[in-house]
């Protein structure tokens, strides 16, 4: 395996994007950062700036006024990275499904920048902690 | 020392360092979890980290100041190896040359310096904020910092010759013991750890300083940083606590005493607001140095030890 790839999976640090959120999975991300999950186990750390980022939580369905900021902090993250679409709403619109705001789901608007994006999805109206980790852990080791 | 050790150091001390540097940043890293009831990281994270920062892309802003942006990362890296060098050699040889405590104390800024160069150069405002707040705590502590070594070269006799210095341990005395808590904290300010990681303040500023580096740069910065945690408790061993001595282990032991002091103050601190920063080094520091500086001409000038 790549050493790049290998030791990207080691320390994957983390950026959270809210893109039209109803704060609801927002809620369950920071949840999974506290000491009870304890994801710096797996070298798992949240960071403030996209340029630290290997992987963007992305959660929302995407509204017409976070497109363009989801594009720009998608091309500041220095590349190899991974967009993991946190819950219903990122994965494919959900309830919001032909809304007026709705921009298209966070895959549709990822690869309109970079074809060849790496691209997770973690379903659910809110993932539980656990599957999320499930869901990193299943998306890092398929790489 | 004899011709092949001393080759046996220069080829073991860089990559040595960096060693231990990553090994203290792992401590760090294991004690804070362990304070916050939690696994913690495996003992080789920080080397997974500096592996993949390597690995990624190197991205610079449009409007940043390119040379400086890309140079600081690495001024800064030199400056502290060239530090922790000097330092080993002062620790384990015992050789030194006349008024090193002075050249020790620039290169001790120049990674602070280094920072404020490279994020002001970033072209970012969240960086500049940053910036800002690290000039201001430069100024803050490094008058303090130079005052508490005044009062270890009076209780030493005049001395400024950090491998004269080491041979003694001012903080047996009054004097030298509040200028050894005054320092710690300094080098707390120094290191970017809580309660002083105001120019980093990931809550507030992203990470402040560092907000635009990436890939290799960042991995040069992190480097840096890990080297800071060898290089500054080694000099606080060697100013304060009488240096390494006859026992390699015994100052071993040392180092590790100055490094749990620090981890154990990062963690029981909330962070001050910038003001509140230079209120203290400035104010308390202050006043406290100057009680030191005279209780150490009391005794060095009526021959009182413990003063």
């Amino acid at each position: 395996m790549n050493w790049k790839m290998w030791s990207l999976k080691k320390s994957p640090w983390v950026f959270h994007v809210n893109t039209g959120a109803c704060n609801n999975c927002d809620i369950e991300i920071v949840n999974l950062l506290t000491p009870k999950f304890d994801v710096e186990r797996f070298g798992i750390k949240l960071v403030g700036s996209p340029r630290h980022a290997d992987a963007l939580l992305v959660t929302g369905v995407g509204t017409r006024q976070a497109v363009i900021r989801l594009r720009e902090v998608y091309r500041q993250t220095p590349k190899p990275c991974v967009v993991f679409c946190m819950g219903a709403c990122a994965c494919g619109t959900g309830i919001f499904e032909g809304g007026y705001h709705v921009a298209g789901p966070v895959d549709k608007i990822i690869r309109e920048v970079d074809p060849n994006a790496i691209i997770a999805y973690v379903p659910g109206c809110p993932p539980k902690p656990e599957a999320m980790i499930s869901g990193v852990v299943k998306a890092l080791s398929a790489i | 020392m004899s011709i092949p050790l001393n080759i046996l150091f220069w080829i073991v001390v860089i990559p040595g360092t960096v060693v231990i540097g990553l090994i203290a940043s792992w401590i760090v890293r294991k004690v804070s979890a362990l304070v916050q009831w939690r696994v913690g990281p495996p003992l080789l994270q920080p080397l997974y980290d500096i592996m993949k920062l390597m690995g990624k892309e190197i991205l610079v802003p449009q409007e940043a100041q390119q040379t400086i942006f890309i140079a600081a990362p690495l001024v800064s890296l030199a400056g502290i190896l060239l530090l922790s060098i000097m330092l080993w050699r002062i620790a384990i040889v015992q050789t030194a040359f006349l008024g090193d405590i002075i050249v020790a104390i620039y290169l001790m800024t120049l990674p602070s310096l280094a920072l404020i160069l490279g994020s002001s150069a970033s072209a970012s405002p969240h960086a500049s904020i940053g910036t800002a707040r690290e000039m201001k705590l430069v100024m803050g502590y490094e008058l303090s910092l130079v005052l508490a070594f005044i009062v270890v070269i009076i209780k030493t006799g005049g001395q400024i010759s950090l491998a004269a210095i080491a041979q003694q341990a001012p903080v047996l005395s009054i004097s030298g013991f509040l200028a050894f808590l005054v320092a710690l904290l300094c080098i707390q300010a120094k290191l970017g750890f809580v309660p002083f990681d105001i120019a980093e303040a990931e809550t507030e500023l992203g990470s402040g300083v560092l907000m635009e580096y990436s890939g290799a740069l960042l991995a040069v910065w992190k480097l840096a940083q890990a080297v800071m945690l060898v290089a500054l408790p080694l000099f606080l061993v060697i100013v304060f606590l009488g240096g390494f001595g006859a026992h390699f282990l015994v100052g071993l032991g040392k180092y590790v005493l100055a490094l749990v002091l620090i981890i154990l103050i990062k963690n029981t601190n909330p962070r001050v607001r910038i003001d509140q920063a230079m209120k203290f080094f400035w104010f308390y520091c202050g006043i406290t140095l100057v009680i030191a500086i005279i209780l150490a001409m009391i005794g060095y000038y009526s021959g009182i030890k413990w003063l």
